[in-house]
Protein backbone atom coordinates (compact mmCIF):
# COMPACT_ATOMS: atom_id res chain seq x y z
CA UNK A 1 0.00 0.00 0.00
CA UNK A 2 0.93 3.24 -1.15
CA UNK A 3 0.65 6.62 1.01
CA UNK A 4 0.64 8.96 -1.42
CA UNK A 5 -1.86 7.27 -3.80
CA UNK A 6 -3.80 6.43 -0.66
CA UNK A 7 -3.77 10.58 0.73
CA UNK A 8 -5.33 11.28 -2.91
CA UNK A 9 -8.09 8.67 -2.72
CA UNK A 10 -8.85 10.32 0.74
CA UNK A 11 -8.18 13.75 -0.53
CA UNK A 12 -10.52 13.44 -3.82
CA UNK A 13 -13.99 13.09 -1.54
CA UNK A 14 -13.31 16.69 -0.26
CA UNK A 15 -15.22 19.18 -3.26
CA UNK A 16 -13.65 22.05 -1.97
CA UNK A 17 -10.52 21.84 -0.15
CA UNK A 18 -6.95 22.27 -2.71
CA UNK A 19 -6.14 18.90 -3.01
CA UNK A 20 -2.59 19.80 -2.61
CA UNK A 21 -2.95 20.94 0.43
CA UNK A 22 -3.61 17.58 2.47
CA UNK A 23 -1.06 15.49 3.49
CA UNK A 24 -0.79 12.23 6.19
CA UNK A 25 -1.15 14.87 9.08
CA UNK A 26 -4.02 16.74 7.87
CA UNK A 27 -6.41 16.00 10.53
CA UNK A 28 -9.51 15.40 7.91
CA UNK A 29 -12.61 15.80 10.31
CA UNK A 30 -11.71 19.46 10.46
CA UNK A 31 -11.81 20.36 7.05
CA UNK A 32 -14.55 22.78 6.27
CA UNK A 33 -15.85 20.67 4.12
CA UNK A 34 -15.86 17.64 5.94
CA UNK A 35 -19.47 16.13 6.56
CA UNK A 36 -21.62 13.06 7.16
CA UNK A 37 -21.08 12.42 3.48
CA UNK A 38 -17.71 12.82 3.40
CA UNK A 39 -17.52 10.26 6.09
CA UNK A 40 -19.68 7.77 3.76
CA UNK A 41 -17.75 8.35 0.92
CA UNK A 42 -14.56 7.60 2.85
CA UNK A 43 -15.87 4.37 3.66
CA UNK A 44 -17.28 3.68 0.35
CA UNK A 45 -13.68 4.41 -1.61
CA UNK A 46 -11.83 2.50 0.54
CA UNK A 47 -13.62 -0.76 0.34
CA UNK A 48 -13.72 -0.03 -3.40
CA UNK A 49 -9.98 0.60 -3.67
CA UNK A 50 -8.52 -2.00 -0.75
CA UNK A 51 -11.55 -4.20 0.19
CA UNK A 52 -11.29 -3.08 3.44
CA UNK A 53 -14.74 -2.49 5.25
CA UNK A 54 -14.14 0.26 7.62
CA UNK A 55 -16.80 1.44 9.98
CA UNK A 56 -18.62 4.37 11.10
CA UNK A 57 -16.35 3.66 14.73
CA UNK A 58 -13.08 3.79 12.82
CA UNK A 59 -13.66 7.26 11.29
CA UNK A 60 -14.60 8.62 14.53
CA UNK A 61 -11.61 7.11 16.47
CA UNK A 62 -8.95 8.14 13.46
CA UNK A 63 -7.67 12.19 13.56
CA UNK A 64 -5.31 11.92 10.91
CA UNK A 65 -4.78 10.42 7.34
CA UNK A 66 -2.04 8.64 8.93
CA UNK A 67 -4.52 6.83 11.14
CA UNK A 68 -6.79 6.17 8.45
CA UNK A 69 -3.79 4.90 6.22
CA UNK A 70 -2.66 2.42 8.83
CA UNK A 71 -5.88 1.23 9.76
CA UNK A 72 -6.42 0.21 6.30
CA UNK A 73 -2.78 -1.20 5.43
CA UNK A 74 -3.44 -3.40 9.24
CA UNK A 75 -6.51 -5.07 7.90
CA UNK A 76 -4.87 -5.42 4.16
CA UNK A 77 -1.48 -7.29 5.40
CA UNK B 1 -69.13 -7.20 25.20
CA UNK B 2 -65.60 -7.99 25.85
CA UNK B 3 -65.10 -10.20 22.96
CA UNK B 4 -65.47 -6.90 20.39
CA UNK B 5 -62.95 -6.42 18.64
CA UNK B 6 -62.79 -5.26 15.21
CA UNK B 7 -59.41 -6.24 14.32
CA UNK B 8 -59.58 -10.21 15.12
CA UNK B 9 -58.47 -12.30 12.57
CA UNK B 10 -60.44 -15.38 13.14
CA UNK B 11 -60.91 -17.46 10.21
CA UNK B 12 -58.49 -15.80 8.07
CA UNK B 13 -55.71 -17.82 5.99
CA UNK B 14 -52.42 -15.12 5.82
CA UNK B 15 -48.99 -15.93 4.55
CA UNK B 16 -45.97 -13.44 5.40
CA UNK B 17 -42.66 -13.03 3.53
CA UNK B 18 -39.13 -12.63 5.55
CA UNK B 19 -41.03 -14.39 8.88
CA UNK B 20 -37.72 -15.42 9.72
CA UNK B 21 -36.64 -12.40 11.57
CA UNK B 22 -37.81 -8.91 12.81
CA UNK B 23 -41.29 -7.37 11.36
CA UNK B 24 -41.74 -10.23 9.57
CA UNK B 25 -41.62 -12.73 12.74
CA UNK B 26 -43.49 -10.38 15.20
CA UNK B 27 -46.48 -9.88 12.24
CA UNK B 28 -46.68 -13.72 12.04
CA UNK B 29 -46.87 -14.35 16.23
CA UNK B 30 -49.16 -10.94 16.42
CA UNK B 31 -51.46 -12.52 13.51
CA UNK B 32 -51.36 -15.93 15.06
CA UNK B 33 -52.79 -14.06 18.68
CA UNK B 34 -55.45 -13.04 16.58
CA UNK B 35 -56.80 -16.09 15.06
CA UNK B 36 -55.35 -16.27 11.90
CA UNK B 37 -53.48 -19.53 10.08
CA UNK B 38 -50.43 -18.37 8.82
CA UNK B 39 -48.36 -19.54 6.41
CA UNK B 40 -44.88 -17.99 6.74
CA UNK B 41 -41.59 -18.07 4.80
CA UNK B 42 -37.80 -17.44 4.91
CA UNK B 43 -34.39 -18.57 3.81
CA UNK B 44 -33.12 -19.65 7.56
CA UNK B 45 -34.55 -22.29 8.66
CA UNK B 46 -33.27 -22.38 11.98
CA UNK B 47 -35.15 -18.75 12.66
CA UNK B 48 -37.89 -19.56 10.77
CA UNK B 49 -38.57 -22.60 12.81
CA UNK B 50 -38.32 -20.72 15.89
CA UNK B 51 -41.11 -18.10 14.55
CA UNK B 52 -43.53 -21.47 13.70
CA UNK B 53 -42.76 -22.40 17.80
CA UNK B 54 -44.26 -18.79 18.95
CA UNK B 55 -47.46 -18.91 16.65
CA UNK B 56 -50.31 -19.72 18.75
CA UNK B 57 -53.34 -21.58 17.67
CA UNK B 58 -52.54 -24.70 15.32
CA UNK B 59 -52.95 -25.37 11.54
CA UNK B 60 -49.80 -23.33 10.35
CA UNK B 61 -46.97 -23.82 8.14
CA UNK B 62 -43.47 -22.78 7.57
CA UNK B 63 -41.60 -23.12 4.43
CA UNK B 64 -38.02 -22.55 3.48
CA UNK B 65 -36.54 -21.41 1.06
CA UNK B 66 -35.23 -18.27 -1.02
CA UNK B 67 -37.68 -15.98 -3.12
CA UNK B 68 -35.18 -14.82 -5.96
CA UNK B 69 -35.20 -18.60 -6.92
CA UNK B 70 -37.76 -18.58 -9.12
CA UNK B 71 -38.43 -22.44 -8.90
CA UNK B 72 -38.92 -22.51 -5.56
CA UNK B 73 -41.59 -20.00 -5.90
CA UNK B 74 -43.37 -21.79 -8.15
CA UNK B 75 -43.43 -24.96 -5.76
CA UNK B 76 -44.58 -22.39 -2.78
CA UNK B 77 -47.12 -20.33 -4.66
CA UNK B 78 -48.45 -23.94 -5.74
CA UNK B 79 -48.53 -25.07 -1.94
CA UNK B 80 -50.34 -22.13 -0.95
CA UNK B 81 -53.84 -22.76 0.18
CA UNK B 82 -56.72 -19.85 -0.57
CA UNK B 83 -55.29 -16.36 1.09
CA UNK B 84 -56.90 -13.89 3.05
CA UNK B 85 -53.84 -11.96 3.70
CA UNK B 86 -50.67 -11.51 1.94
CA UNK B 87 -47.91 -9.62 3.66
CA UNK B 88 -44.97 -8.93 1.20
CA UNK B 89 -42.51 -7.75 3.84
CA UNK B 90 -39.16 -9.72 3.00
CA UNK B 91 -36.31 -7.03 2.25
CA UNK B 92 -32.83 -6.15 2.72
CA UNK B 93 -30.41 -2.58 2.37
CA UNK B 94 -27.22 -1.80 1.30
CA UNK B 95 -26.81 1.59 1.64
CA UNK B 96 -23.76 3.33 -0.49
CA UNK B 97 -23.35 7.35 -1.75
CA UNK B 98 -24.16 7.93 -5.26
CA UNK B 99 -20.96 7.93 -6.26
CA UNK B 100 -20.32 5.04 -5.58
CA UNK B 101 -23.19 2.43 -5.85
CA UNK B 102 -22.22 -0.85 -7.81
CA UNK B 103 -24.53 -2.17 -10.57
CA UNK B 104 -24.53 -5.57 -8.49
CA UNK B 105 -25.43 -4.28 -5.30
CA UNK B 106 -28.24 -2.10 -7.33
CA UNK B 107 -29.25 -5.78 -8.91
CA UNK B 108 -29.47 -7.04 -5.12
CA UNK B 109 -31.52 -3.82 -3.87
CA UNK B 110 -34.37 -4.19 -6.34
CA UNK B 111 -34.57 -7.89 -6.42
CA UNK B 112 -35.09 -8.28 -3.11
CA UNK B 113 -37.12 -5.29 -3.05
CA UNK B 114 -39.15 -4.40 -5.71
CA UNK B 115 -39.06 -7.40 -8.41
CA UNK B 116 -39.97 -10.55 -5.93
CA UNK B 117 -42.97 -8.35 -4.12
CA UNK B 118 -44.43 -7.20 -7.72
CA UNK B 119 -43.55 -11.27 -9.05
CA UNK B 120 -44.64 -12.67 -6.21
CA UNK B 121 -48.09 -10.72 -6.17
CA UNK B 122 -48.40 -11.22 -9.77
CA UNK B 123 -47.70 -15.04 -9.50
CA UNK B 124 -50.59 -15.37 -6.48
CA UNK B 125 -53.09 -13.36 -8.26
CA UNK B 126 -52.63 -15.84 -11.49
CA UNK B 127 -53.05 -18.70 -9.69
CA UNK B 128 -56.12 -17.56 -7.97
CA UNK B 129 -54.65 -17.71 -4.08
CA UNK B 130 -56.11 -14.62 -3.14
CA UNK B 131 -60.13 -14.65 -2.08
CA UNK B 132 -62.66 -11.82 -2.85
CA UNK B 133 -61.74 -9.46 0.11
CA UNK B 134 -58.49 -10.20 0.62
CA UNK B 135 -55.81 -7.76 1.86
CA UNK B 136 -52.19 -7.65 0.52
CA UNK B 137 -49.98 -5.26 2.73
CA UNK B 138 -46.33 -4.06 1.72
CA UNK B 139 -43.65 -3.50 4.11
CA UNK B 140 -42.37 -0.23 2.30
CA UNK B 141 -40.60 2.27 4.46
CA UNK B 142 -40.64 6.22 5.10
CA UNK B 143 -37.75 6.00 2.80
CA UNK B 144 -37.41 7.17 -0.55
CA UNK B 145 -41.53 8.22 -0.10
CA UNK B 146 -41.60 10.37 2.41
CA UNK B 147 -37.66 10.86 3.54
CA UNK B 148 -34.49 10.88 1.93
CA UNK B 149 -31.17 10.29 3.95
CA UNK B 150 -27.32 10.17 3.08
CA UNK B 151 -26.40 7.03 1.21
CA UNK B 152 -30.00 5.30 1.29
CA UNK B 153 -30.66 6.43 -2.76
CA UNK B 154 -30.59 2.49 -3.84
CA UNK B 155 -33.22 1.73 -0.72
CA UNK B 156 -35.08 4.74 -1.33
CA UNK B 157 -35.74 3.91 -5.00
CA UNK B 158 -36.52 0.30 -4.03
CA UNK B 159 -39.17 1.26 -2.03
CA UNK B 160 -40.44 4.29 -4.21
CA UNK B 161 -40.99 1.75 -6.64
CA UNK B 162 -42.77 -0.43 -4.27
CA UNK B 163 -45.06 2.51 -3.45
CA UNK B 164 -45.84 2.77 -6.96
CA UNK B 165 -46.64 -0.60 -7.47
CA UNK B 166 -48.55 -0.69 -3.94
CA UNK B 167 -51.34 2.25 -5.35
CA UNK B 168 -51.32 0.82 -9.04
CA UNK B 169 -52.43 -2.60 -7.79
CA UNK B 170 -55.26 -1.43 -5.89
CA UNK B 171 -56.56 0.15 -8.48
CA UNK B 172 -56.85 -2.71 -10.46
CA UNK B 173 -57.24 -5.29 -7.55
CA UNK B 174 -60.45 -3.50 -6.52
CA UNK B 175 -62.05 -5.35 -9.33
CA UNK B 176 -62.51 -8.34 -6.98
CA UNK B 177 -62.31 -6.14 -3.83
CA UNK B 178 -59.00 -6.84 -3.32
CA UNK B 179 -57.23 -4.03 -0.77
CA UNK B 180 -53.50 -3.29 -1.15
CA UNK B 181 -51.65 -1.48 1.06
CA UNK B 182 -48.53 -1.00 2.78
CA UNK B 183 -47.48 0.37 6.09
CA UNK B 184 -44.01 2.93 5.92
CA UNK B 185 -42.24 2.73 9.03
CA UNK B 186 -39.04 4.86 9.93
CA UNK B 187 -36.06 3.11 11.65
CA UNK B 188 -37.29 -0.10 13.69
CA UNK B 189 -35.05 -1.62 16.29
CA UNK B 190 -34.44 -5.25 14.36
CA UNK B 191 -31.90 -7.49 12.87
CA UNK B 192 -30.93 -4.21 10.09
CA UNK B 193 -30.08 -2.07 12.65
CA UNK B 194 -26.95 -2.06 13.46
CA UNK B 195 -25.46 -3.81 10.14
CA UNK B 196 -24.36 -0.51 8.62
CA UNK B 197 -21.72 2.03 8.58
CA UNK B 198 -23.03 3.67 11.74
CA UNK B 199 -21.61 3.40 15.69
CA UNK B 200 -24.07 3.02 18.38
CA UNK B 201 -23.48 6.58 19.54
CA UNK B 202 -24.58 7.84 16.27
CA UNK B 203 -27.75 5.84 16.84
CA UNK B 204 -28.67 7.71 20.09
CA UNK B 205 -27.75 11.01 18.67
CA UNK B 206 -30.67 9.47 15.52
CA UNK B 207 -33.45 8.39 17.98
CA UNK B 208 -33.32 11.69 19.76
CA UNK B 209 -34.37 13.32 16.71
CA UNK B 210 -37.36 11.69 16.62
CA UNK B 211 -40.10 13.74 18.40
CA UNK B 212 -41.13 10.43 20.85
CA UNK B 213 -37.56 9.95 21.16
CA UNK B 214 -37.07 6.81 20.42
CA UNK B 215 -37.28 4.15 17.29
CA UNK B 216 -40.21 1.55 16.82
CA UNK B 217 -40.66 -1.71 17.98
CA UNK B 218 -41.06 -4.47 15.50
CA UNK B 219 -44.59 -4.66 17.26
CA UNK B 220 -45.94 -1.56 16.68
CA UNK B 221 -45.50 -2.42 12.95
CA UNK B 222 -46.97 -5.45 13.12
CA UNK B 223 -50.10 -4.25 14.40
CA UNK B 224 -50.71 -1.56 11.89
CA UNK B 225 -50.28 -4.59 8.70
CA UNK B 226 -52.75 -6.01 11.45
CA UNK B 227 -55.58 -3.03 11.14
CA UNK B 228 -54.96 -3.57 7.00
CA UNK B 229 -55.33 -7.43 7.27
CA UNK B 230 -58.36 -6.61 9.10
CA UNK B 231 -61.99 -6.19 8.23
CA UNK B 232 -61.00 -2.91 10.26
CA UNK B 233 -60.04 -1.27 7.35
CA UNK B 234 -62.66 -2.65 4.74
CA UNK B 235 -62.98 0.75 3.01
CA UNK B 236 -59.03 1.02 2.98
CA UNK B 237 -57.15 0.79 -0.13
CA UNK B 238 -54.12 2.03 -1.94
CA UNK B 239 -52.88 3.68 1.39
CA UNK B 240 -49.64 3.89 2.67
CA UNK B 241 -49.89 4.26 6.79
CA UNK B 242 -46.67 6.09 8.13
CA UNK B 243 -45.49 4.55 11.23
CA UNK B 244 -42.85 6.91 12.22
CA UNK B 245 -42.74 8.30 16.09
CA UNK B 246 -43.46 11.73 14.23
CA UNK B 247 -40.13 11.93 12.30
CA UNK B 248 -41.39 12.93 9.21
CA UNK B 249 -43.19 16.29 11.04
CA UNK B 250 -39.67 17.39 11.05
N1 LIG C 1 -35.99 -2.29 10.36
C1 LIG C 1 -36.34 -1.10 9.92
O1 LIG C 1 -35.94 -0.07 10.46
C2 LIG C 1 -37.25 -0.98 8.73
C3 LIG C 1 -37.80 0.27 8.46
C4 LIG C 1 -38.64 0.43 7.37
C5 LIG C 1 -38.92 -0.66 6.56
N2 LIG C 1 -38.36 -1.87 6.83
C6 LIG C 1 -38.69 -2.98 5.93
O2 LIG C 1 -39.31 -4.01 6.67
C7 LIG C 1 -39.08 -5.26 6.04
C8 LIG C 1 -38.59 -6.25 7.08
O3 LIG C 1 -37.38 -5.75 7.61
P1 LIG C 1 -36.78 -6.20 9.03
O4 LIG C 1 -36.29 -4.98 9.67
O5 LIG C 1 -37.72 -7.07 9.75
O6 LIG C 1 -35.50 -7.00 8.48
P2 LIG C 1 -34.84 -8.38 8.90
O7 LIG C 1 -35.00 -8.61 10.36
O8 LIG C 1 -33.48 -8.35 8.32
O9 LIG C 1 -35.72 -9.45 8.11
C9 LIG C 1 -35.70 -9.52 6.72
C10 LIG C 1 -36.45 -10.76 6.30
O10 LIG C 1 -36.42 -10.86 4.87
C11 LIG C 1 -36.03 -12.16 4.51
N3 LIG C 1 -35.34 -12.19 3.21
C12 LIG C 1 -34.35 -11.39 2.79
N4 LIG C 1 -33.94 -11.78 1.57
C13 LIG C 1 -34.68 -12.85 1.22
C14 LIG C 1 -34.73 -13.71 0.10
N5 LIG C 1 -33.92 -13.55 -0.96
N6 LIG C 1 -35.63 -14.73 0.09
C15 LIG C 1 -36.45 -14.92 1.13
N7 LIG C 1 -36.45 -14.14 2.23
C16 LIG C 1 -35.58 -13.12 2.27
C17 LIG C 1 -35.11 -12.59 5.61
O11 LIG C 1 -35.00 -13.99 5.62
P3 LIG C 1 -33.72 -14.75 6.28
O12 LIG C 1 -33.30 -13.96 7.47
O13 LIG C 1 -34.30 -16.09 6.63
O14 LIG C 1 -32.68 -14.80 5.23
C18 LIG C 1 -35.82 -12.04 6.83
O15 LIG C 1 -36.84 -12.89 7.26
C19 LIG C 1 -38.11 -4.99 4.90
O16 LIG C 1 -38.82 -4.91 3.70
C20 LIG C 1 -37.51 -3.66 5.28
O17 LIG C 1 -37.06 -2.95 4.16
C21 LIG C 1 -37.54 -2.06 7.90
Amino acid sequence: MEIQQFISHIAEQFDETDPTTITEQTNFKELDDYSSLTALNILSVIDDEYDVNLKGDDIRNSTTILDLFNLVKSKVD
Amino acid sequence: MTDYNPFNLLGKTIFITGASSGIGRSTAIECSKLGAVLIITGRNEERLNETFSMLSGIGHQAIVGDLLNSDFRDELVNQLPKLDGFVNNAGINITNTVKFIKSEQLEQILDINVKIPILLTKEILKASKLNNYASVVFTASIAGVYRTSMGNSMYSAAKAAIHGFMRNAALEMANQKIRVNSVNPAMIETELVGKGNITEEQYEADRLKYPLKRYGKAQEVSWAIIYLLSDASAWTTGTAMVIDGGITLR
